[in-house]
């Protein structure tokens, strides 16, 4: 299978000591393309070069990494949009969201609108590759997996349902070589006028535990997320399923 | 006619061990280059070998002399034999002398005999249950053919039939004796035996010195392997030791993870490493096999990966590093530097560290402990204690390294005991607090060498900034590392275990003691405290301090066993039979004991690990704090300051 995949990696911080690392994700982006394109795999960053953390990549076995050199604060949307296309990728996994700077989790999507391509949120497996489509694995709720199957070139964000990213090695982390390109600097507006705060830990539900027995427990815990009063809209107008998403935006006070 | 056979068969046997010796070394040649004093080496051997390697082999009298007298009238046998024989030197008492030998050897032999009888199963089989009858004929041949010799029986006595009789046991004598020696029959253990004792990888370990701690990897050098991938990557003396291997098991029944049915049995090990070193398979061992591995399934040569052909790799990480195989062995041979090296190439090149090993490696890179928690937590445990931080101090007589403990809700039990201690005693003490870091103990264990460096070097560079008299650990891997592990990075410190210390000061009064009351007390004896660093006494002495009469354990002292919970073993977890722990605890339970004193927290864990009902776990610095005294005058405030409740609105 020759297919060209580009996974992308960002520096991650470690969650009790903050210290930068591979990220957790992105290392299973790394991990789940080492296993569809092996030596072939392309790793991307765009960032600063001189992060050793970036050698933790190279560290799963692969014998160099590209690094588009950007200062901190700059934005990596622009660059990774013109590289990937330049690049003839079929594939891009990248992770769902970064351990680090905005961590806003829309990178992917941003990128995959700029390169007008498929996106796949949550990809757990790729279970084959023909024909310029791929049949993939979503991952959902509960252990869930919805088949897709999907035309190439798409990109995928990698949670953690894909597979565990290999131990990061000392020697061919050392031997590894890193690949500076020079690109063209955009300021990130957006995060330059931002201020930035710690996220506050969303509040906890309250649990009420209804079940009378084990076995209810047990139903309660297995049971597929049910939700009930769904209304399946098919067959209407774009514009009469706009009006009706948006009434239920309302309703429930999403939208004021 | 014996007269014209003797001299050829003696040189030519001789002639084929000299070109054997020479194939030998030149296979152990293929290692890597290593540091050795060559001539100083050969000239220090007879002295290890009568004095140092008797040590060990002393402490079992019936083969130690039955040893003495074979390989002595075996040496004797052989010199006066080339003299009298070979080179036809027909003299009365060189007559006497070699009858003399011939029958010491004899004896040995027979008692060699009678031990393999009913051989115990730690001794390999195969060719070593024929070396006592070659050892048989050789000494009963060169007897009688000396006979004449000495003028005891005529020239030509017995005609030829007797003749062609001797010198077929003359010949069977010198092929087992001479060319079995440099060719790879068992007697291969006193040539390369008597050569690796000369260059030993640690010499210090002669003449009563200790010399454990593992020895640095060059990380500088991005040629420099990482650790032993193919048998050629060990160091040529590393080799040499391998070869030296009499099989006598001894290892393998001291082997905790082989008796608890893991796939590790250091003597297997060893060979394993012959047959790499020479090229082969497993298919001649003739001992006990790694539990649940077939023999005849593994082989390998010199260039060939270790790992998957010769020797798999949970056999690698069974190990607990607890060098009761080292301790034991009567050739010297270091398995546990061997293991080592192989987990090296695993962990570093081949990112292949098992189970749990992976997670702790990076904890330790991004937390500096292996449980990845928070690094500001460090001092939580001491919270309410006021310690005194040598970043505000500076200058102490005593650093307290904490370890890792530190975050181990049981282990905090023990280091506040033993702060209560060194406050009772009035010790000008201080603590790194948040500077300290994980001494690096698990990670090199684990084979990753490159975190071990990183992690030993920001520790010399913290506990360069101050000044201090001793470090005082509680956990003697810390101890083991701080002690002979740094000092490669330039970091020498006196360090002391905690029972070296608290004897130190009960000898010198400074603590106001009771006795221990209650349940008698067995003591277990970890093994980076004693067999690491040689400290038996102390503990005991403080256990005797408190009045307790120690109820020892069968395999105590150098004999302890281990817990299982050192070398990263409950990291990697492989699986076995039992557990190591379950099998100490049986041991603590054999002597009736109610409450076993440790002085580790990695003992503490495992052995608190076995379910219940089981004998009581106590760090000695538990026992002391309990059997400390209040002073007599207090010097605190007789009355408690009044509370003001608090008003509120």
């Amino acid at each position: 299978m020759n297919t060209n995949v580009i996974s992308l990696v960002s520096i991650g911080a470690h969650p009790t000591s903050g210290r930068p690392r591979r990220a957790e994700q992105d290392a299973r982006a790394v991990e789940l393309g080492l296993q569809l394109a092996g030596d072939n795999l392309q790793v991307l960053h765009a960032g600063d070069i001189a992060e050793p953390a970036l050698r933790a990549y190279l560290g799963m076995g692969l014998e160099q990494m590209h690094v588009l050199e950007q200062p901190a604060g700059a934005d990596a949307l622009p660059a990774l949009t013109a590289y990937l296309r330049e690049a003839g990728a079929q594939v891009v996994l990248t992770g769902s969201q970064a351990e680090t700077g905005e961590g806003s989790g829309m990178l992917p999507f941003l990128l995959a609108e700029g390169l007008g391509w498929p996106l796949v949120v949550g990809l757990a497996q790729v279970e084959s590759i023909n024909d310029g489509s791929a049949l993939v694995l979503q991952a959902l709720p509960r252990g869930q997996r919805r088949r897709l199957k999907v035309k190439l070139p798409f990109l995928a964000t990698v949670d953690n349902a894909a597979p565990k990213p290999r131990q990061s090695a000392y020697g061919p982390a050392r031997r590894g070589v890193l690949n500076a390109e020079d690109v063209e600097v955009l300021d990130d507006e957006l995060l330059a006028v931002a201020t930035l705060q710690p996220a506050k830990p969303r509040p906890k539900r309250l649990k009420v535990i209804k079940a009378k027995s084990g076995a209810d427990r047990m139903k309660a815990a297995t049971a597929k997320a049910s939700g009930g009063g769904g209304q399946v809209l098919k067959g209407v107008t774009a514009q009469a399923g706009a009006e009706a998403i948006l009434k239920l935006l309302i309703e429930e006070g999403v939208v004021r | 006619m014996l007269n014209t056979l003797l001299p050829i068969l003696l040189f030519a046997a001789l002639g084929l061990a000299v070109l054997g010796a020479l194939r030998r070394m030149n296979m152990w040649r293929r290692g890597r280059a290593a540091k050795v004093d060559l001539l100083g080496g050969l000239l220090a051997m007879p002295k290890r070998y009568m004095v140092d390697l008797h040590h060990v082999v002393a402490r079992d009298k019936y083969i130690a002399n039955t040893h003495v007298a074979t390989a002595g009238g075996a040496v004797a046998s052989i010199v006066l034999a080339i003299l009298v024989h070979g080179f036809g030197l027909h003299n009365r008492i060189l007559g006497y002398a070699l009858l003399l030998m011939s029958a010491v050897m004899f004896v040995g032999a027979i008692f060699m005999y009678l031990r393999r009888r009913n051989p115990p199963a730690r001794l390999s089989k195969g060719p070593w249950m024929r070396l006592p009858k070659s050892l048989l004929a050789f000494s009963a041949s060169f007897f009688l053919v000396t006979l004449p010799v000495a003028g005891i029986l005529p020239e030509n006595f017995g005609g030829w039939v007797l003749a062609a009789i001797l010198g077929v046991g003359v010949l069977w004598g010198v092929s087992e004796l001479f060319f079995g020696m440099t060719w790879g029959g068992p007697m291969k253990h006193a040539f390369a035996g008597a050569l690796h004792l000369a260059w030993h990888r640690r010499p210090e370990r002669f003449g009563g010195g200790r010399s454990t701690g593992l020895k640095a990897l060059d990380l500088s050098n991005p040629d420099a392997p990482l650790g032993v991938e193919k048998p050629k990557d060990f160091t040529w003396n590393q080799l040499l030791g391998f070869d030296a291997c009499v099989q006598c098991g001894k290892c393998e029944a001291a082997c905790p993870a082989f008796a608890a049915g893991q796939p590790l049995n250091p003597k297997k090990l060893i060979q394993d490493m012959v047959v790499g070193l020479a090229g082969g398979t497993d298919a001649r061992f003739a001992g006990s096999p790694y539990p649940g591995k077939p023999i005849g399934e593994h082989g390998g040569n010199p260039h060939q990966p270790i790992v998957n052909g010769l020797v798999d790799a949970e056999t690698l990480w069974s190990c607990t590093t607890c060098r009761a195989c080292v301790e034991e062995c009567p050739m010297m041979i270091e398995h546990v530097d061997a293991i080592v090296d192989m987990r090296r190439h695993l962990t570093l090149e081949k990112g292949a560290t098992p189970n749990k090993g992976a997670e702790v490696l990076e904890n330790l890179i991004a937390t500096d402990n292996p449980g990845g928690f928070a690094p500001g937590g460090r001092m939580n445990w001491a919270a309410d204690l006021n310690l005194n931080l040598l970043s505000e101090k500076k200058t102490t007589d005593v650093l307290f390294w904490v370890g890792d403990g530190a975050f181990d809700m049981r282990n905090q039990r023990t280091l506040r005991a033993f702060v209560k201690v060194l406050k009772a005693a009035k010790i000008d003490f201080a603590v790194l607090g948040l500077e300290e870091r994980d001494s690096g103990d698990v990670a090199r264990r684990l084979g990753d060498e490159a975190t071990f460096q990183l992690l030993a070097k920001r520790n010399i560079q913290t506990l360069a900034k101050y000044r201090f008299n001793r470090i005082v650990t509680c956990d003697p891997h810390s101890f083991h590392v701080l002690k002979n592990e740094y000092g490669a990075f330039d970091g020498n410190y006196l360090v002391q275990h905690h029972s070296t210390y608290m004897a130190e000061i009960i000898q010198a009064g400074a603590l106001n003691l009771g006795q221990h009351k209650g349940n008698s007390v067995t003591y277990h004896d970890p093994c980076y405290l004693g067999r690491y660093n040689g400290e038996y006494e102390a503990p005991r002495e403080v256990l005797r301090a408190l009045g307790i009469e120690v109820k020892e354990m069968q395999r105590s002292g150098f004999r302890s066993r281990c817990c299982g919970g050192g070398g990263g073993a409950p990291i990697t977890d492989i699986p076995g039979k039992q557990r190591i722990p379950d099998m100490r605890m049986d041991d603590i339970r054999e002597t009736g004991a109610e409450l076993v004193a440790v002085g580790c927290p990695q003992c503490t864990a495992m052995l608190e690990g076995v379910v219940e009902p089981r004998p009581l776990i106590k760090d000695i610095a538990e026992l002391v704090a309990d059997a400390l005294l209040e002073d007599a005058a207090p010097s605190k405030p007789a009355t408690p300051a009044k509370r003001e409740p608090a008003e509120v609105h």
